[in-house]
């Protein structure tokens, strides 16, 4: 017999009250690790966007979004020139309306861009997109839904544009986009001569310091960050992640409800056998403990049921066909760890109270209990 | 004579000085003693009880187990755990536990050596003739047989001193008297003292000496 048996009876004899505590964390986890898992893979999405074969990006400093960075594409023909860099590639982000699609997106971009050579051609071939040209290539997703394909056009905005290739892409975003030859975007957009970001890609055993010492010295009004520093400073990620944490957070605040309201009802229901505890020795302590205890068995049960409720409603959810790509769901460890932690301070917390109370029971009073 | 138990002017009331039950009780038990309180419902014999094991506080007087002042709080687990045992009327066991787990609770209390005290719960269950029901869930015991388990129970640890609260008020007359024979034998072989509380007088003349109660006071004794 040990303090651990006692929890584990205690909660296996009121299966129900337990298995609705346990439901309580297990929304509250499966909630936290979806929403942190979901805004996690987009943010992936559009990290690999940028990255593309590229270590660094380039973008206009203090923009709240790349959408209005405007950065001068002869700033890529000189990085191209400098020994540290391989290659600089601009990119000109765009939404544009097409017919009962008011949002789509729009990638201009180089025919030397590798992007396009990634993809899996399923229509058309990679020549056919030049950077004279106005042909269109359309991500496989973009070509279903804009009922498209080679040797059609398309209306997108105010121009009709041929559609010279569509393309399978890896990522949802660039699967449901439209990449367009850089002049043809900048002229559609009325932003010539600029883009949105360049990507730079280094030359062999450089550093990407020397980019930023280059970029300070000769573009102050530019900031050059490689891509992890460039996500971990993002103020829209830090929105996206920090919404998701908060909403899990709501999600764990009422899992602890019901954690309290499971614990109440264990410690009511069983007043004299705490009190009887108390009588066998059992110190204050001691029953505070066997509440705690009980109260985190609920919350690992529920951590793991969440975690398993939250991984197969995202397995689900990425196989509805109509998100296929745009669903990413990423459950790092630190995701895991976040929501254990959270799931085991929900425990405490929602134990506090029954654990309060139960410790302090007066045995003689309790045994008087009807 | 090394005295077991001494109260010396015990007041204790409820309901914020409304009702008082002990109104200067005095009493001491000599070591080995076994002692029935008497009275009838309602006079202050459970009260006593509770006053002398720690569980309820006193309002104002002094109370003694062995070297220890029970007033003191710090003082009451360490007396719960190692010098006292309790019986109720209801036996108050778990009953999703075996009667060997509810045995053992008071072990979990001290973090007790558990080859010793499975070694004393079979002893004990010997004594009390429950050895064969130590596996069974306490829903599936007779009411004799959970009471028996209180008993074993309350001698887990040892203590020198056991209160009993009507521990035969719950039981029909053949298992009175088996339960009454049993506490009473494994008292006097273990040389430990026994305060018992009973409106039975039968039960009481069995004792070494009768302390009458009568509306929170003692108003005699009998040997």
């Amino acid at each position: 017999m040990s303090l651990w048996r006692m929890i584990f009876t205690n909660l296996r004899r009121h299966r129900v009250r337990t298995a609705i505590g346990a439901t309580g964390i297990a929304l509250g986890v499966a909630t936290m690790l979806s929403v942190v898992g979901l805004l996690g893979g987009a943010v992936k999405m559009f990290e690999r966007i940028l990255r593309s074969d590229a270590e660094m990006v380039v973008f206009e400093r203090n923009v709240s979004d790349l959408f209005f960075s405007n950065v001068d594409v002869a700033v890529a023909e000189e990085l191209e020139k400098q020994t540290f860099v391989k290659e600089a590639q601009p990119v000109l982000f765009t939404i544009i309306a097409a017919p009962e699609r008011p949002v789509v997106t729009c990638f201009g971009i180089r025919a030397a861009d590798g992007r396009l050579r990634k993809g899996e051609w399923l229509q058309g071939k990679a020549a056919d997109f030049t950077d004279d040209g106005r042909g269109v290539v359309l991500g496989e997703r973009a070509a279903d839904f804009l009922n498209a394909k080679v040797g059609g056009s398309i209306e997108l905005g105010q121009e009709t544009y041929p559609v010279a290739g569509v393309a399978r892409m890896e990522n949802g975003f660039e699967n449901g986009g439209v990449f367009m030859p850089l002049l043809t975007c900048q002229k559609a957009f009325h932003k010539e001569g600029v883009c949105s970001v360049i990507t730079v890609a280094l030359a062999d055993g450089h550093a990407s310091s020397e980019v930023k010492d280059w970029m300070g010295a000769n573009h102050a009004k530019l900031s050059a960050l490689e891509n992890e520093e460039f996500s971990r400073g993002y103020s829209q990620f830090k929105i996206m992640k920090t919404t998701a944490w908060v909403v899990g957070g709501c999600a764990f605040l009422l899992g602890g409800l019901s954690v309290t309201n499971t614990m109440i009802l264990s410690v009511f229901s069983r007043i004299k056998e705490i009190a009887i505890a108390r009588v066998c020795g059992f110190s204050k302590g001691q029953v505070a403990k066997m509440i705690f205890g009980e109260s985190l068995m609920v919350s690992a049960i529920g951590t793991v049921a969440g975690w398993g409720l939250s991984s197969a409603g995202l397995w689900l959810l990425a196989k509805v066909p109509t998100l296929q790509g745009y669903v990413e769901p990423r459950i790092g460890w630190q995701e895991v760890a976040g929501a254990m932690a959270l799931a085991a301070l929900t425990a405490i917390a929602g134990a506090l109270y029954p654990a309060w109370y139960a410790a302090n029971l007066k045995p003689a009073e309790a045994l008087r209990f009807e | 004579m090394t005295r077991q138990v001494w109260v010396e002017d015990v007041w204790k009331s409820f309901d914020r000085g409304r009702i008082e039950v002990l109104k200067g009780v005095s009493l001491t038990v000599p070591k080995g003693e076994i002692v029935a309180l008497c009275g009838t419902s309602g006079c202050g014999k459970s009260t006593l009880l509770n006053v002398i094991s720690g569980l309820e506080e006193v309002d104002r007087g002094n109370v003694r187990v062995s070297e220890y002042d029970v007033v003191q709080e710090s003082t009451r687990i360490d007396l719960l755990r190692h010098h006292i045992g309790y019986v109720f009327q209801f036996h108050h066991l778990m009953p999703d536990l075996t009667l060997a787990e509810n045995c053992l609770v008071p072990l979990v209390a001290t973090g007790g050596s558990r080859a010793e005290g499975i070694n004393r719960l079979h002893e004990l269950a010997k004594a009390t003739g429950v050895e064969h029901r130590l596996h069974q869930r306490v829903r599936e015991l007779s009411g004799g047989e959970r009471q028996r388990g209180a008993l074993v129970r309350s001698l887990m640890n040892d203590p020198e001193l056991l209160l009993c609260d009507e521990p035969t008020g719950a039981l029909d007359e053949s298992n009175r008297e088996k339960v009454f024979d049993l506490l009473l034998d494994l008292v006097r072989s273990r040389g430990r003292t026994l305060v018992l509380a009973t409106h039975d007088p039968d039960l009481a003349r069995r004792c070494d000496r009768t302390v009458k109660m009568r509306d929170g006071r003692i108003e005699g004794e009998m040997n």
